[in-house]
């Protein structure tokens, strides 16, 4: 919209980067580059994103057909886990296996990095007027940490016995006595990952404390920044824990120390040869008070990447940007004192329960918070129905669902009923599959323009959207009614061990009815089908590198804040001068404003 | 655009981007070892009586470490005062004795830990202990099965005292140290009487189990090995990173000195770190 200052902002970047010519190694591969860092992990992760949907590809199929050889891959799965996967049919084992590293691969190598750090490194910097992050250097090690935890998990596949298969909350001491290293390289690598998150942590709070650009207060930064902000406290501080706990469960599988073993395990009738004296319990107050907050971490980012989508597809300001401030505080505070929630039916005792409950019920009140303002920001906007504001929108009520069913497991009564059925995994996927991923592919979409100075392909988008918002809900709504029903999770046969049986005396069915274990069979070709829509992205995705339609300007949404305001895709150093900040971030319409939007970097 | 505040302070937070590095990743390590600690009350909390161990460890090398440690936080505030005043090679012989400290607390640290995998319990058929230092060991050729009927893990069943590698079955051990009754007698030697030690030559076929007191040994051992493991390879970092820029990195002392004292400072926060959490494990782990 200012075409000189723009001219001026390209002429500048071609002489800075002219000055520092990096080979290709160091300028894609080794780069201390925050958006290379960025594009990195986003591609890693997006990767793994595929990698952990496949395993539930083949698990839903047994789930359906339990018992039937896997098409396609099940030669492939012999030929890998010999015994385990033996005609191609997918064992218990297998099935524990597959489930615990889809558990594991989907939160902690894909939605995580892909929310946190792919988004997290290429646009905060950006969003707050700094040159890169504060310690490039760290910001690298941390990837190769990642990606060297990856690999680790990665490997673990093809050792003997195959990868873990305790679960992704891993609780001892089934995690510590499943025969297979594959327990002992999914800790390395858990250690590995940890250790890289605390590193991109630092960083994110360092820079978002140090540098802020002129002019860019606390109560100016887009509100996607402060969701990493937070994001980046929850990691610093819960991830440790897990570490700590990941070292003891390390220790009680490599020097057979007891720390999550208790006096007088007996497995298959032998006694185990173990000290004793440890605490299983203590695993689990370990893993979830990490894991609880985790699952913020799954979540703020896709709420922030919305938050900017919705501002500048409603040509509107947000509605109640300090609410969205506080509530994302609240949110990170409370996140740490509610862990126990997963553990209502471990014994704890009422009085911890109720503690734990309370404190459940009041980390929503923030939740709904935010989604409410987000809703009311679409109110009275002129809205422009692009696909990442499709996305975008679609994330509001899916996250809704996923929310409110989840007061259910917030309250223990009910819970003890609800607890480790098929209903906890429909409630937690609204919130990380149409919830978390919706919000993270609005995010490609939106920010795609940026990077590569192409859009992805509009139609093609739609179709994604439509197609994956449809396949998504046939894929995990029949879940709550099996799991209301009593289907319990991390079942290999689908619910047949309890089929409904005739009570004699009374002529009830007792156990699962054919009809909740039939529902078996649609989700899974729902899942087949939600598969074969994200072909249609990855194809976008790649296509419009080369062949999308070009941007004509370096704002091509007409956004306000400054990720807008570099030449495109920005240079390393982002900005040919450091910008100042004038104005908050979402000046949208304003009254007399020469334009429907005001960038945070135009003098007042 | 080049990165601001690398070695001048921000106006408005007053600090340079490093030491909000520091002071964040202190944070976190303040969970790692808070989460340690807290495993440790919940696993002494939730132990049976008298299957605590107390008195385990050699408390004057102990206390000779903590004051090791006390005197290498204090060298290294004085080395980075040094700088300040612009006088280098003063910090570089008082850095030297920082080095020197955690050298000297790491060689200490690893005679403990020799001395605990020497200590040994044995436990009779008859339902006795015997708790002391293994001093000999007579073999048998026998194959692996017998050898794992005695419940043994850890390192010196199949090894000579002096650490030769014989994979044959044990006829007989010598303890030197004392015979108990019970576990809680071992455990609180306070509670129990004062007992002799001396030499126990034990037959293989009365022991019922016999290990050291490695980190499998109880959910102590494993604690205290886990706390000060973790606790060393801390100081091994640290002392890297600052024998780094006490030697090699030194040149930039020349080249851009501020950069040098900040870096000297960040360090030696991190080594303040270091010798806080040794504050917190000596009495948890040697005196209570
Ligand atoms: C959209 C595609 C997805 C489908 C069809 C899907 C399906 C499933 C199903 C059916 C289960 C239950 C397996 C069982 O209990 O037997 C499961 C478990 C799980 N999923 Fe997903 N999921 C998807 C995406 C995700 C994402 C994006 C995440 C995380 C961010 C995730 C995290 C988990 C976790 C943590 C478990 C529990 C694993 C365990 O029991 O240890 N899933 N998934
Ligand atoms: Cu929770």
């Amino acid at each position: 919209m200012q075409p000189t200052a723009k001219e001026a902002h390209h002429g500048d970047a071609h002489a800075h980067a002219h000055h520092e010519e990096l080979g290709f190694w160091r300028k894609y591969i080794f780069s201390t580059d925050h958006k290379i860092i960025g594009i990195q992990y986003g591609i890693t992760s997006l990767a793994f994103l595929f990698f952990g949907f496949c395993l539930m590809m083949a698990m839903r199929w047994q789930l359906a057909k339990p018992g039937t050889p896997i098409p396609l891959i099940g030669g492939m799965l012999q030929s890998i886990f010999k015994d385990m996967a033996s005609g191609g049919i997918m064992s218990a084992d297998l099935y524990n296996m597959f489930g615990a590293m889809h558990g594991t691969i989907m939160v902690f190598l894909a939605v995580v990095p892909l929310g946190f750090a792919a988004f997290g490194n290429y646009v905060v910097p950006l969003m707050i007027g700094a040159p890169d992050m504060t310690f490039p250097r760290v910001n690298m090690a941390s990837y190769w940490v990642f990606f060297l935890g990856c690999l680790v998990m990665f490997v673990s596949f093809f050792v003997p016995g195959g990868a873990a298969q305790g679960g992704w909350t891993s609780y001892s001491p089934l995690a510590t006595l499943v025969p297979t290293d594959g327990q002992t390289y999914w800790l390395i690598g858990m250690v590995l990952l940890i250790t890289s998150s605390l590193l991109g942590a630092v960083n994110f709070v360092a820079t978002i404390i140090q540098l802020r650009a002129p002019g860019m207060t606390w109560m100016r930064l887009p509100w996607f920044v402060w969701v990493q902000f937070v994001t980046a406290f929850i990691l610093l501080l819960a991830f440790p824990p897990l570490e700590a706990a990941g070292v003891m469960q390390l220790m009680d599988k490599v020097f057979h120390t007891s720390f999550f073993l208790p006096s007088g395990l007996v497995v298959s009738g032998t006694p185990v040869d173990v000290s004793g004296g440890g605490s299983p319990l203590l695993w689990q107050h370990l893993f979830w008070f990490l894991g609880h907050p985790e699952v913020y971490v799954l979540i703020l980012p896709a709420m922030g990447i919305v938050c900017e989508i919705i501002a500048a597809n409603t040509r509107k300001p947000i509605w109640g940007y300090k609410s969205l401030v506080y509530s994302a505080l609240a949110v990170g505070f409370i996140s740490f004192i509610v862990w126990a929630h997963h553990m209502y039916v471990t014994g704890m005792g009422t009085k911890i329960s109720t503690f734990f409950q309370t404190t459940t019920m009041i980390i929503s009140i923030p939740s709904v918070i935010i989604l409410t303002c987000l809703f009311m920001s679409l109110w009275g906007g002129s809205i422009r129905f692009n696909t990442p504001m499709l996305f975008a929108l679609a994330f509001l009520p899916m996250f809704g669902i996923g929310g409110l069913t989840g007061l259910p497991l917030g309250f223990n009564f009910s819970d003890i009923a609800l607890h480790d059925s098929y209903y906890v995994i429909a409630h937690f996927h609204y919130v990380v599959a149409p919830g978390s991923i919706f919000g993270l592919l609005a995010g490609v979409y939106y920010w795609y323009p940026k990077a590569t100075g192409r859009f992805m392909s509009e139609t093609w988008g739609k179709v994604h959207f439509w197609l994956s918002l449809l396949f998504m809900n046939l894929i995990f709504q029949p879940m709550f009614a099996q799991g209301l029903a009593g289907m319990s999770r991390r079942m290999y046969d689908g619910g047949a061990t309890y089929a409904g049986v005739l009570d004699p005396a009374t002529g009830d069915v007792v156990g699962l009815t054919k009809q909740m274990i039939g529902l078996n069979t649609p989700i899974t070709h729902a899942a087949i089908a939600l598969g074969a829509v994200q072909l249609i992205f990855i194809i976008n995705f790649f296509w419009s590198i080369r062949n999308g339609e070009k941007v004509k300007t370096d704002n091509p949404w007409n956004a306000t804040t400054l990720e807008w305001q570099t030449p495109t895709p920005p240079p390393h150093g982002n900005f040919a001068s450091e910008p100042t900040v004038y104005r908050g971030p979402y000046e949208y319409s304003v009254p007399g404003a020469a334009t429907d939007f005001t960038p945070q970097n135009q003098p007042k | 655009m080049d990165i601001p505040y690398t070695v001048h302070p921000r106006a408005d937070t007053g600090l340079y981007n490093a030491k909000v590095g520091i002071w964040l990743f202190l944070a976190s390590e303040v969970m790692l070892f808070g989460a340690l600690f807290s495993s440790y009350i919940l696993l002494r909390v939730g132990a049976p009586d008298g299957t605590w161990p107390h008195s385990v460890l050699n408390i004057p090398l102990g206390t000779l470490n903590t004051i090791v440690l006390i005197s290498s936080s204090i060298t290294v505030v004085l080395a980075w005062a040094s700088l300040k005043l612009n006088n280098f090679a003063r910090y570089r012989v008082i850095q030297s004795i920082t080095l020197l400290c955690s050298l000297i607390f790491l060689v200490i640290k690893s005679f403990e830990y020799r001395d605990k995998f020497a200590h040994y319990q044995v436990v009779q058929k008859d339902g006795k202990y015997v708790d002391g230092h293994l001093t000999g060991s007579v073999y048998l050729d026998a194959d692996k099965k017998t050898r794992e009927e005695h419940g043994f893990r850890g390192l010196s069943f199949t090894e000579g005292p002096k650490g030769a590698q014989k994979k044959f079955t044990l006829e007989s051990v010598t303890v030197n140290g004392f015979e108990a009754k019970s576990l809680a007698e071992i455990n609180n030697p306070k509670v129990g009487v004062h007992h002799e030690h001396k030499d126990f030559k034990i037959a293989a076929a009365q022991i019922k189990k016999i290990g050291n007191y490695g980190p499998w040994h109880n959910t102590y051992m494993a604690i205290y090995f886990t706390l000060t493991g973790l606790h060393a390879l801390h100081v091994i970092g640290g002392a890297l990173v600052i024998g780094y820029i006490w030697g090699p990195g030194a040149a930039m002392w020349k080249t851009d000195p501020e950069r040098y004292i900040n870096r000297v400072e960040v360090s030696g926060l991190f080594w303040h770190f270091v010798d806080l959490v040794w504050i917190f494990l000596f009495p948890v782990l040697y005196l209570l």
